[in-house]
C-alpha cells in the first residue's frame, strides 16, 4: 500500500495541533471545540471555534481539487445507521471529553494518562464493533 | 480577529490532513479497525505522523512560555481515569466503528453535501449538546 499519503497526511495534522497551541494555546480536540459552540454557553469564543470547523471542509475541498480526484466518498451506513452511529459518537466524546484528535493526537503527545486509557479503550470499542457488524452479524 | 485567522489556518491544514491520509474515506478507517478482515494500516501510519509531530511541536511551543495570540495555554486539568471517561471512549468507539467516521472526518465529509454525513453530524451535535445540559442542570 502507499504509506506516504497516510504519514504525511498524519504530519500535517500534527502540524495543525501544533499551531493552534502556538497561535491560540488551544488544544485542536475537534469534539472539544465543537461542544464550545453548543448551549449554555456563552457565545464569546465563538469565533475562533466556528473558523476551526469551517477550515475542516474547506481543507478536505482543497486537497481534492491539488490531487485532482474525489477525496470524500459517500458514507457506508442507511439514514438511521448515521443517526445512531452520529448519536453515540456524540455522547461518548462528550462524556470520555474527547475523540480521536483530543486524546489520539493531542493527549497522546502530552502523555496524558487520561488519553492514553481513552485511545486503547475506543479503539478495542471500535475493533469489537468492526468484528460483530463485519464477521458475525 | 489574529485568532479567528489562525484557527481558521489550523482548521484547513487539519482538513487537508485528514483527506491526504485517507481518514475523509469510512472504508479505509473501517479497514484499519477489521483485524479479522483486509487489515489496512494506514490509519496507524496517520496516528504515528500525527502524535510525533505534536509530540515534538508541543514540547517547543510549550518551552515559549506562552502562546503567540492568547494570554496562556488552555490545557485539560490533570484528572484521574475515571468510569465516566473509559464508558465515554468506549460509546465513542462503538459509532466511530459502525460509520467509520470520528468528528474531524465526519465535518470534512460536508463539504461533499451527502445526506448521511449531515446526519451523522446532526446526531452527534445532538449528543454533544444533551451530555453538556445534563452536567449543566444536575
Amino acid at each position: 500500500m502507499d504509506w506516504l499519503a497516510p504519514l504525511s497526511g498524519g504530519a500535517l495534522i500534527g502540524l495543525a495541533a501544533v499551531l493552534l497551541m502556538a497561535l491560540n494555546g488551544r488544544v485542536a480536540g475537534i469534539s472539544g471545540i465543537v461542544a464550545g459552540l453548543l448551549p449554555p454557553e456563552p457565545l464569546r469564543d465563538a469565533g475562533w471555534r466556528l473558523a476551526f470547523l469551517l477550515g475542516l471542509p474547506a481543507g478536505a475541498v482543497l486537497t481534492g481539487v491539488m490531487l485532482g480526484r474525489a477525496v470524500i466518498p459517500p458514507p457506508l451506513l442507511s439514514p438511521g445507521g448515521m443517526a445512531v452511529a452520529g448519536l453515540l459518537v456524540g455522547l461518548g466524546t462528550a462524556l470520555g471529553s474527547g475523540c480521536t484528535s483530543g486524546h489520539g493526537v493531542c493527549g497522546l503527545a502530552r502523555l496524558s494518562h487520561r488519553s492514553f486509557a481513552a485511545t486503547l479503550t475506543f479503539m478495542a470499542a471500535a475493533i469489537v464493533t468492526v468484528f460483530l457488524t463485519r464477521h458475525l452479524f | 480577529m489574529a485568532r479567528i485567522l489562525a484557527a481558521l489556518l489550523a482548521g484547513v491544514l487539519l482538513g487537508a490532513g485528514l483527506a491526504l491520509s485517507g481518514m475523509t474515506d469510512p472504508r479505509v478507517v473501517i479497514g484499519f479497525l477489521d483485524v479479522a478482515g483486509a487489515w489496512n494500516p494506514a490509519l496507524a501510519l496517520v496516528m504515528a505522523g500525527a502524535v510525533t509531530v505534536t509530540f515534538v511541536g508541543y514540547r517547543l511551543v510549550f518551552r515559549c512560555g506562552r502562546p503567540l495570540l492568547a494570554e496562556s495555554f488552555s490545557l485539560p486539568a490533570p484528572k484521574a481515569i475515571d468510569s465516566r471517561l473509559l464508558l465515554g471512549a468506549a460509546l465513542f468507539g462503538v459509532g466511530w466503528g459502525l460509520a467509520g467516521y470520528c468528528p474531524g472526518p465526519a465535518l470534512a465529509s460536508l463539504s461533499a453535501g451527502a445526506t448521511g454525513t449531515l446526519i451523522f453530524v446532526a446526531a452527534m451535535a445532538a449528543g454533544l449538546a444533551v451530555v453538556k445540559a445534563v452536567r449543566a442542570n444536575f
